[in-house]
């Protein structure tokens, strides 16, 4: 089309807060569709794979992490006053991580296991989720998130759509994959019935229980599973363990205790 | 980073790591003992199967447990298809814009479109071998104390052979590739440690050995190094307990195990006169391709050998104690100890990772190059330290362009 004026592609950040790199590793997973991406958007920030860095105002900023910093803390309002639309990405950022396992301990014990002089460590006492501090448009779950998951809601931003991302438990993903399931038929202690579905099932069909990466689905029934848990023969210290780990903060897994 | 310069000389260099504690080791107290594979692995998202491996093989061996030689197999085949992510990732997405002069791949793929598409065509081979035997290519499920929660079946493997022989092809190209770039003229006399096992090259288990002369059991790992608290980091320095430091990685395990890569890696090697040992850090990038030679290589050589095992995995009984484990993560060596009590309970975690093994040395050099290039602007000294630092492939939120250089001449 001779003559139209070249469409501006929208601006897309990608943010790192406390996190293992995952998540946004994840956008360079998308093999097949990582060089269509990026002639549909302008990749403006992401360190992670680029050194040029494009100012702000962004489009659409993806934010992986969890805010465990004062310095994080300021910085995530910045993120959020330079950024259209804010979709976090991953359990740190969405639910404070496994690292919000400081938030039921005391960090000051903390920082001393590990580290040998303690006073060279600035840290929060809590980790946790970016919609704390700022507003959230979008939270995409999963320890990590699943790639076509992202694909879809960075699609469904770019639109100015809804994200198709259904909030139904793991479960419906077991019988949908046709998966035999392994609390029923094995006895395994699974959080499948709880767990906020988007993995594909992936657990159950290596014979194995879901752990609950994803964290809490909506309004799950967490006092029934942990009483079939229990039939089962869980000792409320496992019980306790399951719920305390990559979502250890999301309520109503915070919550769920074998006592 | 932090450098001074006093009248041309430079007198001080310190990378300074602010990546907020997230304190693994001290949440890993209290938990069970089959727990730590699936928490250790959410350390790093780029190298998740080498925090399994070395916390299943801790506690494995200090249980007692025999694992299924075919298990094992399926172990090192996973491994392999991570170290063909992750090296294809550093050199093609991290290290050869570098060289090339470009901000990123994207940037690099308006120019050189058939080059990072077979880069991409790498990457997903490795992590396509990380989806089938792992469950998903970031923080696989599938690997436990005793073996694996299910062994995949001989022609789910088969689905692999297409894309990795394809991937073998690329992967000779890189070598190639990477062996024509433009290297600084720098070498480093330091010592080179890896893991060392006759037979094989060092990925999923061995002893620790070096170019020093160097070669002891995991269980003699603290004896022989020390971790230091420094205050401008908040990433722990290792080093000798002598205090000199030492460096691991690719050219560490090039060094020690040249003659354990498969043979077509190491006419690659030959083929573009790399010699062991090679002490330019820059040239890493040709080292890594090598290994990615060997390790699409050798995971080929894995699924034609593989036959499915009678049980996915053996029953561990936790044991009172210390075990000791550790595994090559594509950037170096990974060291973990657990003390467990007789249930199972973790009392105490130590977790080393390549990237803090290798600070000491990663500021030495850092020191080295910026003496031989006080001649350049703020700008250009900034982006050759940059250079400098992914030569090591440290965890990517250091390795990535993050750096903000600060230079005090007087």
């Amino acid at each position: 089309m001779n003559g139209a004026p070249p469409r501006r592609r929208p601006k897309l950040a990608v943010w790192k807060f406390a996190s293992c790199d995952g998540c946004q590793l994840t956008l360079l997973d998308c093999e097949d569709e990582l060089l269509a991406l990026a002639g549909e958007v302008e990749i403006a920030y992401f360190p992670e794979a680029s050194s040029a860095t494009v100012r702000g105002p962004y489009d659409l900023s993806l934010v992986e992490g969890s805010i465990t910093t004062a310095d994080d803390a300021e910085r995530i309002v910045n993120v959020r006053n330079a950024s259209r639309r804010l979709v976090t990405i991953g359990a740190c950022a969405t639910a404070g991580g496994i690292q919000a396992l400081r938030n039921f301990a005391d960090v000051d014990d903390f920082v001393s296991i590990v580290y040998a002089t303690p006073s060279y460590i600035s840290t929060l006492a809590t980790s946790t989720p970016i919609s704390a501090h700022v507003d959230v448009d979008f939270e995409l779950r999963g320890c990590p998130i699943d790639k076509h998951q992202l694909i879809e809601v960075i699609s469904a931003q770019l639109a100015g759509r809804r994200p198709r991302i259904a909030t139904t438990s793991v479960c419906t993903e077991c019988k949908r994959r046709g998966t035999i399931c392994v609390m029923v038929a094995h006895g395994t202690p699974c959080l499948g019935p709880v767990t906020h579905a988007g993995c594909g099932a992936i657990c159950p069909s290596y014979n194995r229980g879901c752990y609950g990466c994803f964290g809490p689905m909506e309004t799950p029934n967490v006092a029934s599973l942990t009483a079939q848990m229990r039939e089962l023969g869980s000792s409320e210290t496992a019980i306790d363990r399951v719920f305390h780990t990559y979502n250890a903060a999301a309520e109503p897994f915070a919550g769920a205790s074998g006592g | 980073m932090h450098v001074r310069i006093e009248g041309g000389r430079v007198t001080e260099v310190e990378l300074r790591i602010y990546e907020p504690p997230r304190f693994f080791e001290a949440f890993l107290r209290g938990r069970d003992f089959t727990e730590a594979v699936d928490i250790t692995s959410r350390i790093c998202g780029i190298c998740p199967v080498a925090y399994q491996m070395s916390a299943v093989t801790a506690m494995e061996s200090l249980c007692g447990a025999q694992i299924d030689p075919q298990v094992r197999l399926l172990r090192r085949l996973l491994y392999c298809g991570e170290w063909v992510e992750s090296h294809a990732l550093h050199i093609f997405m991290l290290h050869a814009p570098d060289f090339l002069g470009f901000d990123s791949v994207v940037a690099m793929a308006r120019d050189h479109p058939q080059v990072v598409a077979d880069a991409l065509a790498l990457k997903k081979a490795g992590n396509d071998v990380m989806r089938v035997i792992g469950g998903r290519e970031i923080h696989p499920i599938n690997l436990r104390v005793g073996g694996v929660h299910r062994a995949p079946r001989k022609a789910e493997l088969r689905t692999l052979v297409e894309s990795l022989e394809r991937g073998r092809e690329i992967a000779l190209a890189a070598v190639e590739l990477t062996a024509t770039l433009d290297f600084p003229d720098y070498e480093q006399d330091i010592e080179l440690v890896s893991l060392g096992e006759p037979g094989e090259y060092p990925i999923d288990r061995g002893r620790i050995v070096s170019t020093a002369g160097l070669d002891i059991g995991l269980d003699e790992y603290p004896a022989n190094f020390v971790e230091r608290h420094v205050p401008w980091s908040h990433a722990l320095h290792s080093q000798r307990t002598d205090g000199t430091p030492y460096l691991v990685g690719p050219l560490a395990r090039f060094a020690t195990s040249y003659d354990r890569l498969t043979p077509l890696a190491r006419e690659a090697a030959a083929g573009v006169g790399l010699r062991a040992p090679e002490r330019n850090p820059f040239r890493s990038i040709v080292v890594r391709s090598v290994e990615l030679v060997h390790a699409v290589d050798e995971a080929l050589a894995l699924i034609d050998a593989y036959e499915e095992p009678d049980a996915p995995a053996v029953e561990v009984a936790p044991r009172a104690g210390t075990g000791h484990g550790a595994s090559e993560a594509p950037r170096g060596l990974l060291y973990h100890r657990y003390e467990l009590d007789a249930d199972g309970t973790i009392l105490d975690a130590t977790i080393i990772p390549p990237t803090s093994q290798n600070q000491t040395a990663i500021e030495a050099d850092l020191r080295g190059v910026v003496e031989r290039s006080l001649d350049l602007t703020d700008e250009a000294l900034g982006r050759r330290c940059e250079q400098t630092i992914r030569n090591y492939d440290p965890c990517i939120s250091c390795a990535t362009h993050f750096l903000r250089l600060e230079v005090e001449r007087s």
